[in-house]
């Protein structure tokens, strides 16, 4: 087995606000293999985009990473000197933002935008910057390059700014891209293009994805790996065919279950109750309040268990039930 | 072409207001009290000369008439006289129009020097001692009444320090203006190789120019520092971030070059702050511009340099506003090309 | 709600002691003032700051405490009455235009805009002077210069509140027109309106000073801390700086304190304008 890209272990990552201190990321440890598009989904406030901040180290007061390692292709990013790590972002990973048209600047025409990042990660000139800049925005699918370099991102629609952000990503061919939500607000055919697009890419550079999301479908559409997030913590694990075919976590479960399908009788389950605060998070298992499954154990966190297979789960019923279903 | 109909459009939007502003110094000045030709006249004039100079004015005409009156005149360029100076009031504005104008560009600059980098600095230097100070001198320089400001400054340059001329006017007396250019000393001095009059020009300029320029300076600094803040929260600046831009590029290239288009905004809104302090601040330093001649004609009750005084400082604000809205037009890339 | 807000942050409670105080003393200026303001002193003329007379008396003779203290009662008085009057019209015009729409709004825009094309202090300038000297005719000056402010605050809100479904609601219970206006739409307008006035407080007393300083606005021998200020310009150059400074702090205080009220109450009232700070 290939050592990791991206190894994050027991990341913990606290908010301090004006009611108190919102444990955002809790204990969360996840590998990145090479090459691999590793697919994190979790709803809103899951921790799932603090989660990739932390890992370009770009989470800013009042926010704090308050614990944990990250290490990247063999060096530890936590320990590393401030300039060290800006040569690391946007050459080596790199992001991309979901609503791209805001993060895009507005006076700067979006060519010269790439371009810059030729000159500074890669120390090209000028001239020969722009033509690398034209050549990556017709990787990305661009048409007539040439003339869209010289705009401005109000004059370009939402799918051509996403391609500009992937095109902004990938230009120093990093080797792990950290994709926030890249097809929300998009079309349902510009989102599938833009998937296609960046899980083509991967293969092409061999660059590793991380995909973050709030939309299974997207996960199984695209997905190698996937790991599930709730409240801050990592429940599950597992390569995307197991677990939309087997999910063991009872949260991953109700999230499957509430996919509306196409050969079923579509019968809507909403998960039950809401994400708890993470201003009081409760010691134990984040899920219990919500669990048809819960025990007086979980009480007590449970700890990510994976089996030979490689499936993980953070869940105490599902590892009693496999005590018992190995007697 | 989107430009053309935006510029149009505000084009437009000026004249109504225009109209307006001519009907309201009208009444103004309509409204003030004595009879004009009993001035014009003199004290010691009879009944019969005063209704003679009364026809000539059109004073016995009804309302409407004299408004029309007025505005065509306005168009024309006739202004009426001072009844003070006896000499027409266009002669007179052009006369103290420099003086004036030379006051305002040196209070800018002193104001966009200082006030500009202390908002970026503040906004970047968030809640240092830096920030605090600058945020305390913003709010108390919005309290302080320029006149105020003006005679400390007298007090302690001139008076104490010794560094500042008296307040006196805009150039030493023994010293002969420079030739008459454009009207500005220190521009006219500087063209004709006049190094005295430069140097005495810029010692009387100081003061004045201090004055105003910590007066508009307040709200300029406060106005920048939320623009900047507003920024450097946005999602691109963030991108710029995760994108390994080095810092001071990020803060002074991308986040700055966003501030400065509204910056551009608040230029007209401190030309409002200037044409107010400029009344007080001549004044006080017996400065013979504008200000001085427009204080001097209402309290004497002098109307006709009022009612032009009046129009003249509407339609410049209104000009310089639509110039300033251009401006941001052409300098913001959203607007621009629609 | 929050008051307990406004006395926590110790700047706002600070300026706001300090309005108290101010006020208090205006008010009860016959009887905190040391001496008769008006009362002139020949052996005194000119004498700097001293314990008999702790802020110094001008070329009269007349203690300076004293005189500051009177003053503030004009331009408080003349700050507040200016400061409700506006809010009164203002408040009326814009709840006119904004609920009645059309050609009503029309005419009242184009008005206001008008009037905003001058410059604040350059309208009071011409008003008083067109009106003459007396005090009622500043009140009636600066209230002009304000108006605009509610007047387009309030019909804002009208026109944003007439399209909610709150109206509607109330307007198919089959309350009048007025009475939706009155009880519904205008509580939402108060938190900024109090913000308003409070900030315009500050603008008001910084217009009377500079009128008078000028000559336009309050006359002797009523004082006012512009007026004072006047007075003891002359002095500055030879070096008698006790005249000007005294009045120039009691404006600047007074102006921060108000400031200071009403940036804080706008932080507590009306989240949206925070950014403005």
């Amino acid at each position: 087995m290939s050592e990791a890209l991206l190894e994050i272990r027991d990341l913990t990552v606290h908010f301090a606000t004006e009611d108190g201190i919102v444990e955002a990321v809790d204990s969360v440890s996840l590998t990145v293999r090479h090459g691999e598009i590793l697919g994190i989904v979790g709803e809103s406030g899951s921790g799932k985009s603090v989660t990739a901040l932390a890992v370009l180290r770009l989470v800013r007061p009042p926010g704090r990473i308050v614990q944990g390692t990250i290490r990247f292709d063999g060096e530890e990013l936590l320990s590393l000197p401030e300039d060290a790590m800006r040569r690391v972002r946007g050459a080596k990973i790199a992001m991309v933002f979901q609503s791209p048209r805001t993060a895009l600047n507005p006076v700067i025409t979006v060519g010269r935008q790439i371009a810059r990042l030729f000159e500074i990660h890669q120390a090209l000139g000028g001239r020969e910057a722009w033509q690398r800049t034209l050549d990556i925005l017709g990787l990305v699918g661009i048409p007539e390059p040439e003339r869209r370099a010289r705009q401005y991102a109000h004059q370009l629609s939402g799918g051509m700014c996403q391609r500009v952000m992937i095109a902004m990503a990938l230009a120093t061919s990093p080797r792990l891209l950290l994709a926030d939500e890249p097809t929300t607000g998009l079309d349902v055919s510009i989102a599938a293009q833009i998937l296609d697009l960046l899980r083509d890419l991967g293969r092409r550079t061999g660059a590793s994805i991380v995909l973050i999301t709030h939309d299974l479908g997207v996960v199984a559409e695209t997905c190698d790996r996937v790991a599930v997030m709730h409240a801050g913590q990592v429940v599950e694990v597992a390569e995307t065919r197991a677990l939309f075919a087997a999910p063991r976590h009872p949260y991953t479960r109700a999230l499957v279950r509430s996919i509306p399908r196409v050969d079923r009788e579509v019968v809507m389950e909403p998960i039950p109750g809401t994400v708890p605060s993470l201003l009081a998070a409760p010691p134990g298992c984040r899920y219990a309040a919500r669990c048809p499954l819960v025990q007086r154990v979980c009480d007590e966190r449970p700890v990510l268990v994976t089996d030979e297979g490689g499936h993980a789960v953070a869940c105490h019923a599902v590892v009693l039930e496999t005590v018992v279903a190995r007697r | 072409m989107g430009f053309g109909r935006y510029l149009l459009h505000r084009l437009l939007l000026v004249v109504p207001t225009l109209v307006g502003v001519t009907l309201i110094s009208f009444v103004l000045v309509y409204l003030l009290p004595g009879n004009p030709a009993l001035v014009k006249a003199g004290a010691l004039a009879t009944p019969e000369v005063v209704q003679d100079i009364e026809r000539q004015m059109g004073l016995h005409r009804p309302v409407h008439v004299q408004y029309w009156r007025y505005v065509t005149g306005l168009l024309r360029g006739d202004l009426g006289e001072s009844s003070s100076t006896g000499r027409p009031v266009l002669e007179d504005f052009r006369q103290r129009v420099p003086a004036t104008l030379e006051l305002t560009l040196a209070s800018l600059v002193v104001a966009a020097l200082v006030g500009i980098p202390l908002g970026v600095l503040s906004a970047v230097h968030r809640d240092t001692l830096l920030d605090h100070g600058s945020r305390l001198l913003g709010v108390g320089g919005v309290a302080m009444p320029s006149f105020w400001t003006g005679l400390l400054l007298i007090y302690v340059g001139f008076y104490l320090l010794d560094l500042a001329p008296a307040p006196l006017g805009r150039i030493a007396a023994d010293v002969p203006p420079p030739t008459r250019i454009s009207g500005l000393y220190v521009v006219d001095a500087v063209v004709t190789g006049n190094l005295s009059a430069l140097g005495s020009a810029l010692h009387h300029l100081m003061l004045p120019a201090l004055t105003l320029g910590f007066a508009v300076m307040a709200p300029l600094t406060r106005m920048v520092r939320a623009t900047m803040l507003e920024i450097l929260e946005s999602d691109y600046v963030k991108a710029a971030w995760a994108a390994g831009l080095p810092r001071r590029r990020v803060v002074y290239g991308d986040a700055l070059r966003n501030a400065l288009i509204p910056v551009i905004t608040l230029f007209g809104v401190i030309f409002g702050f200037l044409m107010a302090g400029n009344v007080v601040v001549e004044l006080v330093f017996a400065w013979p511009g504008l200000g001085h001649y427009a204080v001097t004609s209402l309290v004497t009750k002098d109307p006709g340099p009022i009612q032009s005084f009046v129009v003249f400082v509407a339609v410049m604000y209104v000009f310089v506003n639509l110039v300033v809205d251009l401006l941001y037009g052409l300098a913001d890339p959203r607007i621009r090309l629609r | 709600m929050g008051w307990r807000r406004l006395t926590r942050n110790p700047l706002s409670f600070a300026a706001l002691c300090a309005i108290v105080v101010i006020a208090a003393a205006a008010v009860l200026a016959p009887w905190v003032a040391p001496y008769d303001p008006d009362e002139p002193d020949a052996e005194r003329t000119l004498s700097s700051v001293s314990w008999r007379h702790p802020l110094g008396t001008d070329e009269y003779g007349r203690d300076q405490l004293s005189r500051l203290i009177h003053a503030g009662r004009i331009d408080l008085l003349v700050a507040l009455s200016a400061t409700v009057l506006a809010l009164t019209v203002g408040t009326s015009l814009g709840m006119l235009a904004g609920y009645r729409g059309g050609w009503v709004d029309q005419i009242l825009m184009r008005v206001i805009d008008a009037v905003m094309a001058f410059p604040a202090f350059m309208l009071a300038m011409a008003i008083t002077a067109a009106l003459g000297n007396a005090t009622v005719n500043v009140v009636a000056a600066i209230a002009i210069t304000h108006v605009p402010i509610y007047t387009r605050l309030i019909r804002g809100e009208m026109l944003k509140a007439r399209e909610t479904e709150y109206a509607d609601a109330a307007r198919t219970v089959g309350n009048r027109p007025h009475q939706i206006v009155l009880h519904h739409l205008l509580p939402n307008c108060v938190p900024p309106l109090i913000v308003q006035a409070t900030l315009a407080m500050g603008f008001a007393i910084l217009t009377v000073a500079a009128l008078s300083f000028i000559g336009l606005g309050i006359q002797p021998p009523q004082s006012e801390w512009g007026q004072m200020t006047a007075e003891g310009a002359g002095y500055v150059v030879s070096g008698e700086w006790w005249l000007v400074l005294f009045p120039g702090v009691a404006i600047m205080v007074t102006v921060l304190a108000f400031n200071l009220v009403g940036d804080t109450l706008r932080d507590i009232l009306d989240p949206r304008m925070r950014g403005m700070r």
